[in-house]
């Protein structure tokens, strides 16, 4: 199944990745910081739960939804922050640990992890 | 649209996992229910993976994945944990200074009786383990109090398992004291803790035998059937308690006092909801 997802995100990506993707709007210094808070088990740790297409991000865990197309899904950067942020307030349930509220990143900690988002 | 559509269709059979709660009673002395409680965490299990039969829950993870299962049976051939049930038997069967010895304490001679324990002792006002009962029975008879992570008290209640093995979980709530100690460590069970705000439930009722990068956390039923546990990471021997030490630090929280009260209180909820399955301890996991 998880196959299959990948194939239609990417598909996904490729249509969408035309009009809208506008990597100019974050530095690859900030990307590059995201992305290794994403990959830092002492850090976001992202990859315990999720996975996401970036060759670097091996064996991720599924607890999470994949991070895919990410731009397209959360057009509004504030909404992709927000559930970073404190993912509760969406899903009181969630496992997913509420980064910012608990000090786990910091605000230009979770903004880099954004940027690195987008990418995907 | 469409592939946006399919995309998050795709994300969505993810989630559904995460979505379901096992239902539970209430959260007062007055309106919790052991039973419904214990009944409902099996149905969620036999709902969620239908082709598990309740009895193989006391295998934990490796009822579930059939990936690490071939492996642990391997494992299983050659008992790491052999060595600690012989030397408990040594340990449980040497008198003590003043010439009695550990079957003075218990019923039955401590054979044959770890599906009793935890216990609510009224006398003491609280629950006692296993591990609790052993070292109880040392000082009554004038000895040291041993560590309670893993070394002796661990081979000694490896030991007392062993002789327990086929027997069924039936611990008992005689009474409001009791039913306020199982109140507790469901409390504990279902509250979240530590930086990253994860609860036992979150791990091992929705997210269980789902991966948390390269680990699966097991199935709530049946978690304390087969402990103590030799564990692979730790290299030895280790008691209930050390386990649950380990999963509150993963979490990036203060791990609760080994035998404490609310540690015990958590493991006896934990083995009321292991009521009706068999004693398999001790156990090897990675
Ligand atoms: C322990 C597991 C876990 C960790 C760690 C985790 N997440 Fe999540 N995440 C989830 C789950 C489960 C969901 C599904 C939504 C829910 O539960 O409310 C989710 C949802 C999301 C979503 C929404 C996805 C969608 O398609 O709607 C985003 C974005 C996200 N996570 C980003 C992150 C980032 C970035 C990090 C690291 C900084 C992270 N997550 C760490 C478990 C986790
Ligand atoms: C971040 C996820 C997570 C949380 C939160 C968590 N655990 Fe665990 N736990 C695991 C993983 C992963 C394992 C190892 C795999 C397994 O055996 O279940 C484990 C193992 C265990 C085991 C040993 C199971 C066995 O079969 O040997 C017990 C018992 C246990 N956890 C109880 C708890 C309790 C009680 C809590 C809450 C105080 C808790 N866990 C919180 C992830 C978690």
């Amino acid at each position: 199944m998880r196959k299959n997802i990948i194939k239609h995100a990417l598909l996904g990506l490729v249509l969408i990745g035309a009009s809208s993707m506008t990597l100019a709007d974050y530095s690859a210094d900030q990307i590059a910081k995201g992305k290794a808070l994403y990959l830092n088990k002492k850090a976001g740790n992202c990859i315990a739960c999720h996975m996401i297409p970036d060759a670097d991000a091996k064996l991720p865990g599924n607890q999470g939804p994949p991070l895919l197309a990410m731009k397209a899904r959360f057009p509004d950067p504030k909404v992709l922050r927000m559930q970073i942020w404190d993912p509760t307030v969406k899903n009181p349930t969630t496992i997913m640990p509420p980064f910012g509220k608990h000090w786990i990143l910091s605000e230009d900690e979770i903004d880099a992890i954004v940027a690195y988002l987008y990418q995907y | 649209m469409k592939i946006i559509k399919s995309l998050l269709a795709g994300a969505s059979i993810a989630l559904v996992a995460s979505i379901t709660q096992a239902a539970t009673s209430g959260n007062t002395l007055a309106s919790v229910d052991p039973e419904a409680d214990r009944l409902a965490l099996q149905s969620f299990f036999q709902k969620r993976f239908p082709q598990v039969p309740v009895d193989d829950y006391v295998n934990g993870i490796y009822a579930l994945d059939s990936g690490s299962r071939a492996q642990w049976e391997e494992i299983e051939e050659f008992p790491p944990y052999e060595f600690d049930v012989e030397e408990g038997e040594v340990l449980f069967n040497t008198p003590f200074a003043n010439g009695k010895s550990y079957a003075d304490c218990f019923a039955n001679e401590g054979v044959g009786i770890r599906q009793n324990f935890p216990r609510w002792d009224d006398s003491q006002g609280k629950i006692v383990t296993l591990e609790s009962a052993i070292n109880q029975c040392r000082e009554a008879n004038g000895e040291k109090k041993l560590g309670w992570k893993k070394g002796k008290i661990a081979q000694i209640s490896a030991y007392m398992a062993y002789t327990s093995r086929g027997n069924v979980f039936d611990v008992k709530i005689p009474n409001d004291g009791a039913k306020a100690a199982y109140l507790d460590g469901k409390q504990s069970f279902y509250t979240r803790r530590g930086q990253l705000n994860m609860s036992c439930a979150n791990c091992h009722v929705a997210g269980s035998n789902v991966l948390i990068r390269a680990d699966l956390p097991g199935p709530a039923l049946g978690h304390v059937t087969h402990f103590p546990v030799f564990r692979s990471k730790w290299g030895n021997l280790g008691t209930l308690q050390r386990r649950y030490a380990g999963c509150q630090s993963n979490v990036r929280g203060v791990s609760q006092k080994a035998q404490g009260e609310k540690l015990s209180n958590l493991e006896f909820f934990q083995t009321y909801m292991s009521n009706g399955l068999e004693v398999n301890g001790p156990g090897a996991r990675k």
